[in-house]
């Protein structure tokens, strides 16, 4: 019972204070996750919508295979990556191994399944009758997808966050690729991971509760946004 | 379509661009979970970055797979402790310009209440045997690290093959782990002294040494770089420069003033000065 009040109170001193180390890996860990969400959401959302709005052979299975990969296990996108970006892999010239690149590409492949798949079933979600609308009064399929993924883009906006929130919570795969180095390439979950196992508990769980604290936070703007989002759209219903 | 998916194509390019881009020289070592454990390299690695302007980033794994990670080329040097391995693995041609460095020695812990009265025999293979012929849990690294290693000799010497015995807990884990594991157990295991002095002085392993002194549980580290002709993208100039202050009087002397917050020396320098 010690440890966990002496844990609390530490943690909680630890983020009032929040030094330069500890403002690095907050940081570090934004700004890897964010990096890769992006990419991801560059691929994820455009293949979400064709997949949702063509036609095309093999479609189903394409869903199916969307859906699987979005429980790829960390720590086997870690190794797989690993192997590749090792300097005897065959990406290995690259230099990429144990740098914060290595754990941008390994979150990027964790996050696109989820952006996509999600996306896809936001898409599909939309009223059918607004792409031919579209259609009808001259879009192009470029133009009517547009309109659809309009119509969708809280949903698609949901899948994004969800992604964010697998990326932040996730170790599996950066802690293979990134080598939790110190300054370089530790990042939250990786410094949680180290500091219990060093008994270091109590700045292990200031970090698991300013992880926490940003989810909050980013999951109340998404909120917010989605709520003024329908509150316009109840409007212009009404 | 087509302009759009270049500004995506630069945008994403220049992401990893703006990660890889770093003026400073860079070293990466990878060595055990023992010395940045203990805080050694936080004490050390400023003093060298200040004189050399080289940055050290330490990569902390078991020895065995240190040693893997040099001969990948995946690090440029490695400090680490197993010389036996060591010197197969310069002699393989993965590794070059290896030197002892410093070392400090093993230790068995157990739990306070020493339920099998280990205290009482002198040799660690004794120890061991004793503890296999009560059967009570005892806790191995099982991770191919220097320790685990050097666990495996004891075992050999003690005539007991502790695999897949039910009171054989293998950790898979690094130093500290192993130990909270075998806390939690009430167990046995085998430490390096400069992660038990560390540790336990936190106040929340409630564990003794039972056996200290047996000069078969002498550990010695060395550091070693990663051949350039293996792999020429090494930094090995910088590699050298590392070694070479590591094993110098200044290195060794910062080496030797490393203590830890309870004023316990935990590594004893012992290159051959030049």
């Amino acid at each position: 019972m010690d440890l966990v009040l002496s844990g609390f109170k530490q943690a909680f001193l630890l983020i009032i204070r929040l030094d330069r180390e500890l403002l690095r890996i907050i940081l570090l860990s934004l700004k890897v996750s964010a990096a890769a969400l992006f990419i991801a959401a560059v691929f994820g959302v455009p293949l979400g919508a064709v997949v949702g709005l063509r036609r095309f052979p093999l479609r189903g299975a394409a869903v199916s295979l969307m859906n699987t990969m979005m429980g790829l296990p960390p720590v086997v996108v870690g190794l797989f990556l690993y192997i590749l970006l090792s300097r005897s892999g065959p990406l290995g010239f690259m230099g990429l191994l144990y740098t914060p690149s290595a754990m941008v590409i390994a979150q990027s492949v964790l996050a696109f399944p989820i952006v996509a798949s999600l996306s896809h079933s936001a898409v599909m979600g939309v009223d059918p009758v607004i792409r031919q609308a579209a259609l009808t009064l001259g879009a192009t399929p470029f133009q009517a997808a547009i309109a659809v993924l309009n119509e969708a883009r809280y949903g698609v906006m949901s899948a994004v966050i969800a992604a964010f929130g697998r990326l932040m919570a996730e170790v599996g795969a950066i802690l293979i690729v990134g080598g939790n180095i110190a300054g370089l390439t530790r990042v939250m979950t990786t410094t949680i991971a180290l500091e219990s196992d060093k008994g270091n508990f109590e700045l292990a769980l200031a970090l698991g509760i300013i992880l926490l604290m940003i989810s909050l936070a980013v999951n109340a703007v998404l909120y917010l946004l989605q709520r003024s989002g329908g509150m316009k759209r109840g409007r212009s219903w009404a | 379509m087509k302009p759009k998916l270049l500004i995506f194509s630069i945008l994403i390019l220049s992401l990893f661009v703006i990660y890889s881009a770093s003026a400073e020289t860079r070293l990466r070592c990878a060595s055990t979970t023992s010395t940045l454990n203990s805080g050694l390299f936080d004490h050390i690695l400023p003093i060298f970055e200040k004189k050399t302007g080289i940055k050290v980033d330490v990569l902390a794994v078991g020895t065995g797979a240190a040693i893997e990670i040099g001969k990948r080329g995946d690090a440029d040097a490695v400090l680490v402790h197993a010389k036996g391995l060591e010197l197969k693995a310069v002699e393989q041609g993965y590794f070059v310009n290896r030197h002892d460095v410093m070392y400090n020695d093993f230790v068995i812990i157990g739990p306070v209440e020493e339920p099998v009265k280990v205290k009482a025999v002198r040799s660690a293979a004794e120890a061991f045997r004793l503890i296999a012929k009560a059967g009570h849990p005892f806790v191995s690294r099982g991770d191919g690290s220097g320790t685990h290693i050097k666990e495996l000799s004891v075992w050999l010497e003690a005539a007991v093959n502790p695999k897949g015995a039910a009171w054989y807990l293998e950790a898979g884990q690094g130093m500290e782990k192993t130990q909270r594991i075998a806390n939690e157990k009430r167990a046995y295991t085998l430490t390096d002294r400069g992660t038990w002095l560390g540790t336990k002085d936190r106040g929340r392993l409630d564990m003794i040494i039972v056996l200290e002194g047996d000069p078969a549980l002498f550990n010695q580290y060395g550091v070693m770089s990663v051949n350039p002709q293996r792999h020429p993208h090494v930094k090995h100039k910088e590699a050298v420069m590392f070694t070479e202050w590591l094993v110098s009087k200044e290195g060794q002397e910062a080496i030797a003033s490393f203590k830890d917050k309870n004023g316990n020396r935990l590594f004893i320098p012992n290159a051959v000065l030049k």
